[in-house]
C-alpha cells in the first residue's frame, strides 16, 4: 500500500516531506520508546507515536520506517519537521489517538 | 632480505566525535555511519543491525557520558564500532546489560530514552561485543558484525 492510501482513513495531515506520498507502507509499530522502535519496528512501516522531538527522525531514518505519524494531536517540534525535511521523512499528524489510528491502519493492512 | 608481503585489503576507518547531551546532533554519526555502509554495498540485513549497535552506543554516550567518539573500521568481511567515551563508567555491567534496566533521568525518559533495551539490542544484533568501564573514567564498548555470518 501506499503512503497516500492510507492518509483519508487516518484522519491524517502531512507536515512536511508532502512529496513522498509514494512511499511503501507495510505494516505499523506503535511505540513512545526510542529503542523499542529501534528493536522491533519492520522497514516500511508507519511509526504511530506522541514523541514530538527531531530524535525521532534519526530512528525512523536508521531503520528505513516509511513516515511518522504523530497521534492525539500532538505537534511536532519545528525542529523536527526540518530535520524529517533534511532526512525524507514525512511526518503526519492526526486527532485521532494511538489506538485507533493503529486500528484504522490495521484493517487497511490487512484487507 | 625480506619477503613481499601480500597485499592486504585495507580496511576503511572513520571516527565521530560525540558530545553529551547534544540532543541536536544526536543520531548523526550513526546516519553517517549508515551511508558509508550503503555505499559500500552491504546487505540491508546488515546495515539494519550495524544501523541499531551504532545508534544505541551514541546514544548511550550522548545520555550517559560527558562525550567520547565512535570508531569504526570496515572491511567487506568485518564491520566494527568501537564506541569509546570519558564520563561516569558503569559500576554493574551485569545489571546494565539487563532489559528495562536504566538510570536515565526523568526529563530523558519523558523522550522516550532509558527503556533499558540500548544495550541488549546492541548485543542482539552483533557477533562480537565486549563493553568495558572504568568507574569516573569511562566506558569502552566494541562490536564486532561478520556480514557474511
Ligand atoms: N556509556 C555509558 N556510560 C555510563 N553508563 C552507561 C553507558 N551506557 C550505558 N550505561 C548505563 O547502563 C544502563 C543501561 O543502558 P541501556 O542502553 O541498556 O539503557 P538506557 O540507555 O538507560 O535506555 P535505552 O537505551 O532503552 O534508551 C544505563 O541506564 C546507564 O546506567
Ligand atoms: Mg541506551
Amino acid at each position: 500500500m501506499k503512503l497516500k492510501e492510507t492518509v483519508n482513513e487516518l484522519e491524517a495531515e502531512f507536515k512536511c516531506c508532502k512529496l513522498l506520498p509514494d512511499r511503501d507502507v507495510s505494516w505499523c509499530y506503535c511505540s513512545d520508546l526510542l529503542s523499542d522502535v529501534m528493536a522491533n519496528a519492520k522497514k516500511d512501516s508507519i511509526w504511530i507515536t506522541l514523541q514530538t522531538h527531531p530524535n525521532i527522525v534519526a530512528v525512523a531514518s536508521l531503520i528505513g520506517l516509511s513516515a511518522i505519524l504523530i497521534s492525539r494531536g500532538a505537534e511536532p517540534d519545528p525542529e523536527t519537521i526540518a530535520k524529517a525535511a533534511q532526512e525524507n521523512i514525512p511526518i503526519l499528524t492526526t486527532k485521532l489517538p494511538t489506538f485507533e489510528a493503529a486500528g484504522r491502519l490495521y484493517s487497511l493492512l490487512k484487507k | 632480505m625480506e619477503k613481499q608481503k601480500k597485499p592486504v585489503t585495507k580496511d576503511i576507518k572513520h571516527e565521530y566525535s560525540i558530545k553529551g547531551m547534544d540532543f541536536v546532533a544526536a543520531g548523526e554519526a550513526s546516519s553517517n555511519i549508515k551511508h558509508t555502509l550503503q555505499l559500500i554495498g552491504f546487505a540491508p540485513a546488515v546495515i539494519r543491525r550495524a544501523a541499531i549497535a551504532a545508534y544505541e552506543a551514541e546514544m548511550n554516550i550522548v545520555i550517559h557520558a560527558w562525550e567520547g567518539v565512535l570508531i569504526t573500521s570496515i572491511s567487506p568481511e568485518r564491520i566494527e564500532i568501537i564506541a569509546a567515551d570519558t564520563g561516569p563508567g558503569i559500576p554493574d555491567i551485569d545489571q546494565a546489560m539487563k532489559e528495562g534496566y536504566s538510570t536515565a533521568p526523568d526529563h530523558i525518559r519523558e523522550m522516550g530514552f532509558g527503556a533499558g533495551m540500548g544495550l541488549p539490542n546492541i548485543r542482539n544484533v552483533s557477533d562480537e561485543f565486549t563493553l568495558d568501564s572504568s568507574l569516573g573514567r569511562g566506558t569502552t564498548l566494541t562490536v564486532v558484525i561478520y556480514p557474511t555470518a
